[in-house]
């Protein structure tokens, strides 16, 4: 895996101990949601499945699970799909204005989002009186997802062979077709990405969640509202375990879509260092 | 290069009625083209974002009476948050002169939190970007990977794992009892602004470490070894070379951090305590609690305004000193 001297070199140390720091905490969620104990706290005690079976006899988890899903399916799709209309129309159009314009679609990733979360209120309850629901939670959702999906998209639309694309219209087709027959199919990967990232985020969303829920709690908000109780607190930890589990698996899934067919580029040699 | 618009067969044969020819116009006028495609999104951006911003703006101007805002324009709020007064208070030893000092005082108090995180992130960061750009050869992008899927992960949960390591009965606590190093738990990990430090620095720790390993994979490997061949040390290879090429990414990965932090609300929440209150707690409560909700979107138009300021003072001052690097 390293280089063959790696174990001289003083970098493999740090890497190994920033990898500590990073995993550590995260990997005690899962080494207590096995401890025979209320208590988070060494020494552990016996080992217990106990709060796995708490946690998935919990309606309101069920429920607030559910209500994450339909939040992030949907707020995924949408965002992805104003996505590749964004990206398409940056990476394949002379845009006058195009910097300003990209720079308006990526602002909600700069801009704190209880600052967009107290805005989208304000704006819904003040000017269009509506009351805050799952469909509000989307809306937030979708904001902070479509710089995500921008940037995703126009990076697969970049990384392929644009001369495929002028070649199906110099053979006859509309723009139309084109896309469905020949960006359409190359864009799959990034798409695919795209929906993970996504709904990904969507899922972990809290504070714009926080802001714009109603009376239906999505699984972040189920989990801040746990944890003020001691008592739920191991089965908030056997929850956490499973996100963590699926969230690894979701990464590495995307990580694989996002690469395939993607062309290699030659990275450059690492010889120079040495 | 011709774009895909000029190969494309043209319609445009005049003369044609009015309606085709606009039709054709569109087909032919590139920016009309990647606007309409581009409309959807730029209109779901307005109003998601621009209209809500702009509405904030607005009712930081009104006034909250009871239930029922007052919609006469007025600078109160603005008033309430930097109004002089004849009392100074302190904070770390420097005085200010503010009538009700909280706002402002919480504010810079989360810039310096958030400055101090951003701070042990890159510095955490960049080692390990070094790391991966020069050192790792093979399999980069398990490496990768591996970096990134913490971030994946519950951002709550991640700064509720903090809370169990330093908690009174919590991780670091228990596990020094048990050792027998100490006989009671320490009661100051837990709920003070460096806990909030610890915590935002884990939590950040991966968006940081892509934009800077980015930038030093880029930096041209024939460079490096000029230097070495014109007899450059490591070290002045590493800070005359190396540290200047990578600068746009640390800065990018800075800004990636130090900008979201500053209106964190979960990391004070759960790890902050009193002492560890940060603007966007001050924010919600005045929304929530306080029912002030022209007040609270004064504050967060300050805190906007004050963030915006240092970002741009910071580029600028990266750009200026660029500048003049290049003519010496």
């Amino acid at each position: 895996m390293m280089k063959r001297n790696a174990h001289t070199d003083p970098m493999i140390g740090y890497a190994i101990f920033y990898l500590v720091f990073l995993y550590g905490p995260v990997l005690l969620l899962p080494l207590f949601s096995f401890n025979d104990s209320i208590f988070v706290a060494f020494p552990l005690k016996g080992f217990t499945f106990q709060w796995y079976v708490a946690m998935a006899t919990n309606d309101a988890l069920i429920q607030a699970l559910t209500n994450s899903l339909k939040v992030g399916i949907s707020a995924s799709v949408i965002s992805t799909i104003l996505g590749i209309l964004a990206a398409k129309a940056m990476t394949r159009y002379r845009l006058p204005g195009r910097g300003p314009v990209s720079g308006l679609i990526l602002l909600p990733l700069v801009i704190p989002s209880i600052i967009l979360g107290i805005a989208l209120l304000v704006l819904a309850l003040n000017v269009f009186k509506i009351e805050p629901s799952l469909y509000t939670i989307v809306a937030g959702h979708v904001l902070i997802c479509v710089p995500f999906a921008m940037l995703v998209m126009m990076s697969r639309l970049e990384g392929f062979d644009r001369n495929l694309e002028e070649a199906s219209a110099d053979l006859g087709e509309n723009g139309w077709q084109t896309f469905w027959r020949v960006t359409f199919p190359l864009a799959m990967p990034g798409i695919v990405a795209s929906l993970l990232l996504c709904f990904t985020t969507s899922f972990d969303e809290f504070l714009l969640a926080f802001f714009l829920a109603g009376n239906e709690a999505t699984l972040p908000l189920f989990i801040f509202s746990q944890l003020r109780l001691p008592n739920q607190l191991p089965s908030v930890l056997a929850l956490g375990s499973c996100i963590l589990g699926v969230s690894f698996l979701v990464v590495f899934l995307s990580e694989r879509t996002r690469r395939v067919g993607l062309q290699r580029k030659p990275t450059a040699t690492a010889e120079a260092a040495s | 290069m011709v774009s895909a618009s000029e190969t494309l067969p043209s319609h445009a044969m005049p003369p044609l009625p009015a309606g085709q020819r606009l039709r054709a116009w569109l087909y032919r006028n590139e920016a009309v083209r990647g606007y309409l495609l581009l409309s959807p999104t730029l209109l779901v951006m307005v109003g998601l974002m621009v209209l809500p911003l702009l509405g904030m703006l607005a009712m930081s101007f009104f006034t909250q009476k009871y239930v029922t805002i007052d919609y006469s324009f007025t600078l109160d709020n603005y008033w309430t948050i930097f109004e002089p007064s004849s009392t100074p208070a302190y904070f770390l030893g420097i005085p200010f002169y503010l009538h009700k000092p909280i706002y402002l005082l919480l504010l810079f108090k989360s810039i310096l939190i958030s400055l101090a995180s951003t701070a042990a992130v890159v510095l955490l960061a960049y080692p390990m970007a070094y790391f991966l750009a020069f050192r790792v050869t093979k399999h980069k992008m398990a490496w990768l990977i591996l970096i990134t899927v913490p971030f994946w992960t519950s951002y709550l949960l991640r700064v509720f794992a903090w809370k169990i390591i330093l908690g009174y009965n919590g991780v670091i606590n228990s596990g020094l009892v048990s050792l027998g190093i100490i006989d009671k738990p320490l009661e100051f990990l837990l709920y003070n602004p460096f806990a909030v430090i610890i915590t935002l620095a884990h939590a950040w720790a991966a968006v940081a470490i892509l934009p800077i390993y980015v930038s030093l994979e880029k930096i041209d490997r024939s460079l490096l070894e000029a230097a070495t061949d014109l007899g450059d040390s490591r070290l002045e290879r590493f800070l005359r070379i190396t540290l200047p090429l990578s600068l746009p990414g640390t800065i990018a990965a800075s800004l990636l951090v130090f900008i979201p932090t500053v209106g964190d609300y979960i990391t004070p929440t759960l790890v902050g305590g009193t002492s560890g209150i940060m603007i966007g707690n001050v924010v919600q409560s005045l929304f929530s609690k306080g029912n002030n909700a022209p007040l609270a979107a004064a504050v967060s138009v300050v805190s906007m305004m004050t963030i915006t300021i240092m970002v741009c003072i910071f580029l600028w001052s990266v750009g200026r000193s660029r500048m003049t690097r290049r003519e010496i």
